[in-house]
């Protein structure tokens, strides 16, 4: 198979060891590259907000893709408050949009 | 301590980018032991950040400049005994008895369990955190090489999901492999912008313009800095040739003032500036694209040195840079700091002054003098070469005051408080907040999960004119979020530490008088930092 360079895939050459996996996000699943963060799956498949903000509801995704704004946080497996650029996806994944302060479902 | 190191490191280094790399293996090769720690799973850093080996990436250098020099430091670091951290979050560094040694705080092991075992379970405000665990390495001398964050100036619609950090669109590439968007609008100001241009462009994105603020006159009225790093005109004239090759449109003096869209970005608007970086009313053009990279170039990451009272400098971009001394230490003693933390100058300044902060550093613990002197003094005088170049470029890119004209009442300035422009000029004009400090007392700017690394620029050009007295540099005691548990088991620091202005000789010998002085200023452009006061609180 031909790989289109013109992909960021493509441009890099890669060709992961393992199997391919999925991950849900919201109930609907996504291809993830073996050793992509969370927010980069999402990116991959279109998705770029996946947190409603605090005070006004509005949608929000990443942004400094680096660990510093916080802007990505995501429900992953029912914990908020994750760095979706800082986790690395794993199989079986359920990641969900994470609502305002993202206290929702905690006992605390 | 749990997790703790029991023996003490010659030195540790904080950061495992171009400087961090170079300081480690240069100081494993003159014979100290070293820890190097990095928040990620790989060395390289921002810079030279790359896809993780499950990708089975077979070209990461075609995502990169200069990936030679990344494959020589990870190679040395393969061949040293550098005792290797990675996957630690530092959060502060305190000193211990009476100032002979640093104990490093960091965090490690997955939030997740990996394998759903959860051996330390922490509770923290949110809950559990399972799997974390804090470590403590202790060392003789620092090496603080923590790098940089992209500076955000604060538009309508930047909140807009497909709105993304120029440095952020360019990180999710060079380590995740995915772009934000098919059509990308780049934006901002500084050289960064080409790179991101470049490599979105390689990766199959289409990149109709690439927007930048300033001209690049700038550079010209240095013409003498210019000469000294040709290397620099020929790196332009690589992204210039590549950004031609993807018929991407270079745009001056302009800026995006406006993203347009309900849910996500679906077009922009791009103004001329003037030299203030007003827009020139008038000249506003709708450009459609599903997503926009935007930053105005780099401030310097320097929270665990500021939270110990070091010496700050102002950069020639307003930023705050650690004020060193001519081989790179800080106004504390034993710790020195390179790369982006002395002030934004790149991957190469970076290597030379982590390189030259270890033979320093080696120097100090041995109580030798530093040997190869020459290698030295080369060193120094290519430190200084690239510094030049770095105000130069700092300069020609900082922002200029008229860019808050760009600004509505209703645009939001703090991103995770979702605080208004109107609500800080209200603090300001209304209320008499003179300082950046106060104004997040009043609306709460700066006050959440970033702690203002977004908004900072902006809250400070809202609360006080260019002309005024500059503010002093953020003060954040904890340079990443921690459970509280582990706060509350932190012992209580010996002794505070102090800074000194009289740098030790190395070597004591006449030859070497002239290798080192007092931390401060450390160029004609910067003016020392009034507030250098190490407790304001």
């Amino acid at each position: 198979m031909k790989r289109d360079e013109r992909t960021p895939a493509g441009l890099v050459g890669a060709s992961p060891h393992a199997a391919a996996f999925t991950i849900t996000f919201d109930g609907r699943e996504l291809p993830v590259l073996p050793g992509q963060s969370i927010a980069a799956a999402l990116w991959a498949a279109g998705i770029l907000a996946w947190r409603s903000t605090r005070v006004g509801g509005r949608p929000r995704g990443a942004f400094c893709g680096i660990g510093q704004c916080y802007d990505c946080l995501a429900t992953v497996n029912g914990r908020p408050n994750r760095r979706a650029c800082l986790v690395t996806a794993r199989p079986g994944d359920a990641v969900t949009t994470q609502e305002g302060h993202g206290h929702a479902g905690l006992d605390t | 301590m749990p997790g703790s190191t029991p023996e003490a490191y010659d030195v540790a280094v904080l950061g495992a980018g171009p400087a961090g790399l170079a300081g480690a293996v240069t100081a494993a090769e003159l014979g100290l032991s070293v820890a190097l720690l990095d928040a990620s799973d790989r060395p390289g850093g921002q810079f030279y950040r790359h896809p993780a080996p499950a990708t089975g990436a077979t070209r990461p250098e075609a995502l990169h400049h200069d990936w030679a020099a990344y494959a020589d430091l990870r190679d040395r670091l393969a061949a040293s005994d550098v005792t290797q951290l990675f996957g630690h979050h530092v959060w502060t560094v305190t000193r211990e008895t009476a100032g002979e040694r640093w104990a490093v705080h960091a965090l490690t092991g997955e939030e997740d369990g990996e394998d759903g075992t959860h051996t330390d379970v922490l509770r923290d405000g949110h809950g559990l955190v399972p799997g974390q665990r804090p470590v403590t390495v202790r060392a003789r001398a620092i090496l603080l090489a923590t790098g940089s964050y992209e500076r955000h100036l604060p538009f309508p619609g930047w909140t807009l999901p497909g709105v993304v950090g120029a440095g952020g669109a360019q990180a999710v590439l060079k380590s995740g492999l995915a772009l934000p968007g098919s059509r990308v609008v780049v934006a901002g100001s500084g050289p960064l912008l080409l790179a991101v241009a470049t490599s979105l462009a390689a990766a199959g994105a289409e990149v109709p313009e690439v927007v930048e603020a300033s001209g690049y006159l700038g550079y010209a009225r240095r013409p003498g800095a210019l000469a000294a790093n040709p290397h620099k005109l020929a790196e332009a004239a690589l992204h210039g040739t590549a950004l031609l090759r993807h018929r991407v449109c270079l745009r001056t003096r302009s800026a995006v003032t406006e993203a347009h869209g309900t849910d996500r970005v679906e077009a922009v608007t791009v103004s001329r500036l003037d030299r203030d970086w007003r827009p020139v009313p008038g000249t506003a053009r709708r450009v459609t694209c599903d997503a926009l990279a935007v930053g105005h170039g780099l401030v310097p990451h320097i929270d665990l040195a500021t939270a110990l009272g070091c010496a700050t400098r102002r950069a020639a971009d307003g930023t705050h840079a650690l004020a060193l001394s001519p081989l790179q230490e800080t106004s504390l003693p034993g710790m020195w700091a390179a790369g982006e933390t002395s002030g934004i100058g790149g991957a190469q300044s970076a290597r030379a002054e982590g390189e030259l902060a270890a033979v320093a550093i080696a120097a100090r613990l041995t109580g030798e003098r530093p040997s190869p002197l020459p290698r030295l003094r080369a060193l120094r005088r290519r430190r200084d070469r690239m510094r030049a170049f770095a105000e130069t470029m700092t300069a020609a890119h900082a922002p200029g005051p008229g860019w808050t004209g760009w600004l509505s009442d209703d645009t939001d300035v703090c991103r995770c408080e979702e605080v208004t422009a109107g609500r800080v000029r209200e603090a300001v004009a209304d209320y008499g907040a003179r300082d950046a400090r106060t104004v997040k007392l009043l609306t709460r700017a700066g006050m959440g999960w970033c702690q203002g690394r977004m908004c900072g620029t902006a809250v400070a050009s809202l609360t006080a004119p260019a002309t005024t007295i500059p503010t002093p540099p953020d003060r954040r005691p904890l340079a990443t979020p921690i459970p509280l548990t582990t706060l509350a088991d932190l012992p209580i620091p010996a002794a505070e530490p102090t800074g000194r202005t009289d740098h030790t000789d190395p070597g004591g010998s006449d030859d070497l008088d002239d290798l080192d002085g007092p931390a401060g200023p450390d160029g004609p452009d910067g003016p020392g930092d009034p507030n250098p006061n190490p407790h304001p609180r």
